[in-house]
């Protein structure tokens, strides 16, 4: 009995399987064109799997114990109970090595299931509870019926109806692994999610062999040669066909939302329900049976869509929704932190700017703020619409050496447009400061430098961006310097990883590894830190964009801090809110993101939070007292110089300063 | 509460708007003008209106990407009359708004380059005949070719008037600001460019021009003990010296009235 219904059984939802993989490979092909090379891909894919993907799902120590009885029991009783069941081969060892498989199988699906007893909200619901239940049939069902096969109970045993129980059984574990893998159910995670480990839009992020860490953070540039072509994504059909089947491979683990700063400020972001929304245009239909946390504010069920439909409908076209509103993409700040925990790799931002780019470039829909903004770099070369004549007047008592003038230097200094501000004026004095102290060989740019086209890129204004990065490209090309240090980690990353697709690589410090340097090499001698507890914060651009986590800890270190780490840190570190153009967007919320931030800070009961990026600086200290002190590390470093050993070169600088002084009194 | 004027009021209105080259206050980069742009955004406002933007002028590579700040709104094409760079562009501007027979001319007050004496909207009038408005900051409703408007005031004052078109609308900066101009429909849009002949501003070319100097501000110092007269010393109506308020009188005697007065000032000789 069994032996003619099991091979019937497991053909027919292997076939069936191979079926829905054909129409789920169609669904994501709608995407556009996307070179991936596919044998290399699918050699990769192991490596990726176990070394990569691991890593992320290895930071929850228990489901990653979970998932690997779960899923490695499962891929190799699939395998062998198509060879002992499907093709019927008699062999003792293998049931007794396909017994083993799903044994273990069964106790990684009995983990499952007590996570599912009380899951955390960031989990999904719906179908995603019974397949606790399907894996332990699977698991379990099979484990009965490779019994007689192994020869540990009698072929004849049991009844008709005891067989056909069984049989039953079984056959739901397989539609649930086999055909649900491909149709939509749970599993489609592990189909979706191997390929896309194999076709994945970025390789690079990948580790290697040879210890490279792989990291990939830098948006890629959009293609504005054609007038003809469609800037940005519109429609489901517009991502890459690569994005399409990320998105697709979503677990709905909810590690994302969990990290998500605008989804925890109330603002009207879930990376993870954006991610199953794009599936659902890509599919065709409503959000209705989507059954995870929704959007803050948004109940779930009122957005439907399409594969050729927009994602965003346009304001003036009155009322009704798309697939998602336009406060959603906007409330994103590029942290980061979604992708950073995301197992299946999927990447979030890469999606949000593509979609940013259509409604800035196509519709000229930039919120609030953000047309002003991007008119003003467009007229200014920054943001605030200042005059670019003026970037240097901060530093009028300085002689800060122009690049115009040395024409080389070892260090080109990067200013940014913190030059406006005058808190970070502050943090620039105090760079310039203690590389004059360490006797750093330097120039600016001074009114040669623009916006580095960071924020113009994250509002999705891409033409503006490659305009700003094009011109300053040309005008550090006129100069000849060993390496560019900023303090601003927006500049650095775009300066780093960004500007080399559109011709300019440079080598790019942050001031804090520079400071660090300097440091390590004995040209900077500080004072012994007096003051109280102090905590760090990792700006998103610095740490998970460049990963340098350390740095900045060592220069803490060096000045005889103790950082007192808060709970959310190095690559969890919860993001100021400040990035991805977010303060101009300014998408309300429940709560402000800076707020969230600083009662991290109050948590630690430090009395000072060192940060290394004037974006950072401005959210914290926008935050009301009382509250910890913010202070730049470049000004922790400049409070600690001892600097009897430069005194000479100071001095002849405040002399020169002087007497320029004098004269011009003379003149007056 | 802004609403636009009811669409079944004014189907097939057409809407001509004269677009001009501006400049970047600050860095004197070419850009859409300021207040030609709240023309254009004026324009949009209006449900089902055929919106025409015409542009007199020069055409040269820095100008292209200017008025195609207009184009990145949402306008498929701009119709460009080229002129040489001494040319008046009234005239043209006369024949190409007799031909194409607008109802209404949106236009900003004055322009960013050149002359900027804000003339153009008058002489165009009164080449064609028809009224100005000036400051409009609002279309309420068009029907039977009159149109209601809000005609913006100082201190943010709004008068209703009726207007029987064709008419020129020009608009200043308390009309609502102008919509993002759009990278990707701005470079798809289109210049019409069409040649046409340029007459030599005559009396432009015997003009001396020389770049204006920066003059000092005279500073308004307020002796006041309070923030609270501060206050009203700031918002205070400027003096007005003279004048007088002729209410209920009969046309005849308003514009004797008027007369008189523009003999005084020796506008009238
Ligand atoms: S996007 Fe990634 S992190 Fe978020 S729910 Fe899906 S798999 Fe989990
Ligand atoms: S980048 Fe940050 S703000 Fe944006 S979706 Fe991801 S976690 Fe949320």
């Amino acid at each position: 009995m069994l032996d003619t219904l099991l091979p019937i059984l497991f053909f027919s939802a292997l076939a069936l399987a191979a079926i829905g993989a054909v129409r789920r490979v169609r669904l994501w092909r709608q995407g556009r064109h996307s070179p991936v090379s596919l044998i290399r891909g699918l050699i990769a894919m192991p490596r990726r799997y176990l070394v990569d993907l691991h890593h992320v799902v290895a930071r929850d120590k228990a489901m990653s114990n979970t998932h690997v009885a779960t899923a490695g029991g499962f891929v190799l009783a699939a395998l062998l109970a198509i060879v002992v069941h499907g093709l019927g081969l008699d062999s003792a060892i293998l049931a007794w090595a396909l017994l083993a498989a799903t044994t273990c199988m069964f106790v990684g699906s009995l983990f499952v299931a007590k996570r599912r007893r009380n899951p955390p909200p960031r989990l999904s619901k719906g179908p995603w509870m019974r397949l606790p239940k399907s894996l332990i049939a699977f698991s379990l069902g099979v484990f009965l019926v490779t019994l007689p096969t192994a020869g540990i109970l009698p072929e004849d045993l049991g009844s008709w109806v005891l067989a056909l129980a069984l049989a039953g059984v079984v056959a739901w574990g397989l539609g649930e692994l086999f055909f649900g893998m491909t149709w939509g159910g749970p599993m489609k995670h592990a189909f979706a999610g191997a390929l896309h480990l194999a076709f994945h839009r970025r390789p690079e992020r990948f580790s290697d062999k040879h210890g490279g860490e792989g990291r990939s953070t830098g948006l890629k540039a959009l293609r504005l040669e054609d007038p003809a072509t469609k800037l940005g994504v519109e429609k489901p059909a517009d991502f890459a066909w690569n994005q399409l089947l990320g998105f697709d491979a979503c677990v709905q683990c909810g590690r994302c939302e969990a990290a998500c700063p605008a989804f925890a400020a109330g603002q009207p972001l879930n990376p993870k329900k954006l991610i199953q929304d794009m599936v659902v245009g890509m599919v065709g239909g409503s959000d209705a049976h989507y059954a995870g946390s929704p959007y803050p504010g948004k109940p779930v069920g009122e957005h439907a869509g399409e594969p050729h439909g927009p994602i965003v409908t346009r304001p003036s076209t009155k009322g009704g929704t798309a697939l998602v509103d336009a406060e959603t993409l906007w409330s994103c700040t590029t942290c980061r932190a979604c992708v950073e925990e995301c197992p299946m790799m999927i990447e979030h931002v890469d999606a949000i700017v593509d979609m940013r780019r259509f409604l800035t470039l196509e519709h000229g829909n930039t919120p609030n703020k953000g047309a002003e903004v991007l008119d003003n770099l467009i007229a200014t070369d920054n943001p605030g619409g200042f005059d670019p004549g003026s970037r240097t007047h901060w530093a009028a008592d300085l002689n800060l050496p122009l690049m115009a003038d040395k024409r080389e230097a070892e260090v080109l200094l990067w200013l940014g447009d913190g030059v406006f501000d005058m808190r970070n004026q502050r943090t620039l004095r105090a760079l310039v400061k203690v590389l004059r102290a360490a006797q750093v060989d330097f120039a600016v740019l001074g009114n040669e430098e623009r916006d580095s086209g960071d924020v113009a890129r994250r509002l999705g204004d891409e033409a503006t961006f490659q305009s700003l990065a094009k011109r300053n490209i040309a005008t550090l090309g006129q100069y000849r310097f060993a390496r560019i240090v900023t303090c601003d980690p927006h500049s650095f990353h775009v300066l780093k990883n960004e500007y080399g697709e559109l011709g300019g690589n440079y080598e790019v410090y942050h001031h804090s590894t520079y400071l660090n340097r300097l440091l390590e090499e004995g040209k900077l001698s500080l004072k012994a830190w007096k003051g109280g507890t102090v905590t760090y914060h990792d700006p998103c651009y610095l740490g998970r964009y460049n990963g340098e986590y350390e740095a900045p800890r060592d220069v803490l270190r060096a000045l005889g801090i103790e950082v007192e780490e808060m709970a959310r840190s190095g690559y969890r570190s919860r993001c100021c809110g400040g990035g991805g153009g977010a303060p101009i967007t300014d998408i309300p919320g429940k709560q402000r993101i800076p707020d969230m931030r600083m009662n991290d800070v109050r948590e630690t009961g430090a009395e000072l939070v060192a940060v290394g990026c004037p974006q950072c600086t401005a959210m914290l200290e926008g935050v009301v007292e009382p509250r910890a002190e913010i202070k730049d590390i470049a000004e922790l470093v400049a409070d600690a110089l001892i600097e009897d050993d430069s005194a000479e070169s100071t001095s002849r600088d405040e002399a020169a300063g002087k007497a320029r002084r004098a004269e011009e009194e003379v003149t007056l | 509460m802004p609403h636009n004027a009811t669409s079944s009021s004014h189907a097939g209105l057409q809407v001509a708007v004269l677009v001009s080259i501006g400049r970047h206050p600050l860095t004197a980069r070419a850009r859409r003008a300021d207040q030609d742009a709240r023309a254009v955004e004026m324009a949009l406002s209006l449900d089902d209106a055929a919106i025409r933007l015409v542009h007199a002028g020069g055409n040269d590579d820095d100008n292209e990407e200017a008025l195609r700040g207009y184009l990145g709104m949402g306008i498929d094409e701009i119709n460009v009359i080229k002129q040489a760079s001494n040319a008046d562009i009234v005239p043209a501007l006369v024949t190409s708004l007799r031909d194409a027979a607008p109802q209404l001319v949106f236009t900003g007050s004055r322009a960013e380059v050149g002359e900027g004496s804000g003339l153009v909207p008058y002489l165009l009038a009164e080449a064609l005949g028809w009224p100005v408005i000036n400051g409009l900051a609002q279309v309420e409703s068009i029907e039977h070719g009159v149109a209601t408007v809000l005609q913006a005031l100082p201190r943010g004052k709004r008068r209703r008037l009726r207007v029987r078109l064709p008419a020129i609308a020009t608009v200043d900066s308390n009309a609502p600001p102008a919509r993002q101009s759009a990278f990707g429909p701005a470079r798809r849009g289109e210049l019409a460019a069409r040649a046409c002949s340029s007459m030599p501003d005559e009396l432009q070319a015997q003009w001396h021009m020389q770049t204006a100097r920066k003059r000092p501000k005279r500073l308004k110092i307020v002796k006041s003990a309070s923030a609270r007269d501060r206050f009203k010393a700031a918002a205070a109506k400027a003096e007005g010296g003279s004048g007088q308020v002729l209410s209920d009188v009969s046309p005849e005697q308003g514009a004797e009235a008027i007369f008189k007065l523009l003999k005084e000032e020796d506008v009238l000789r």
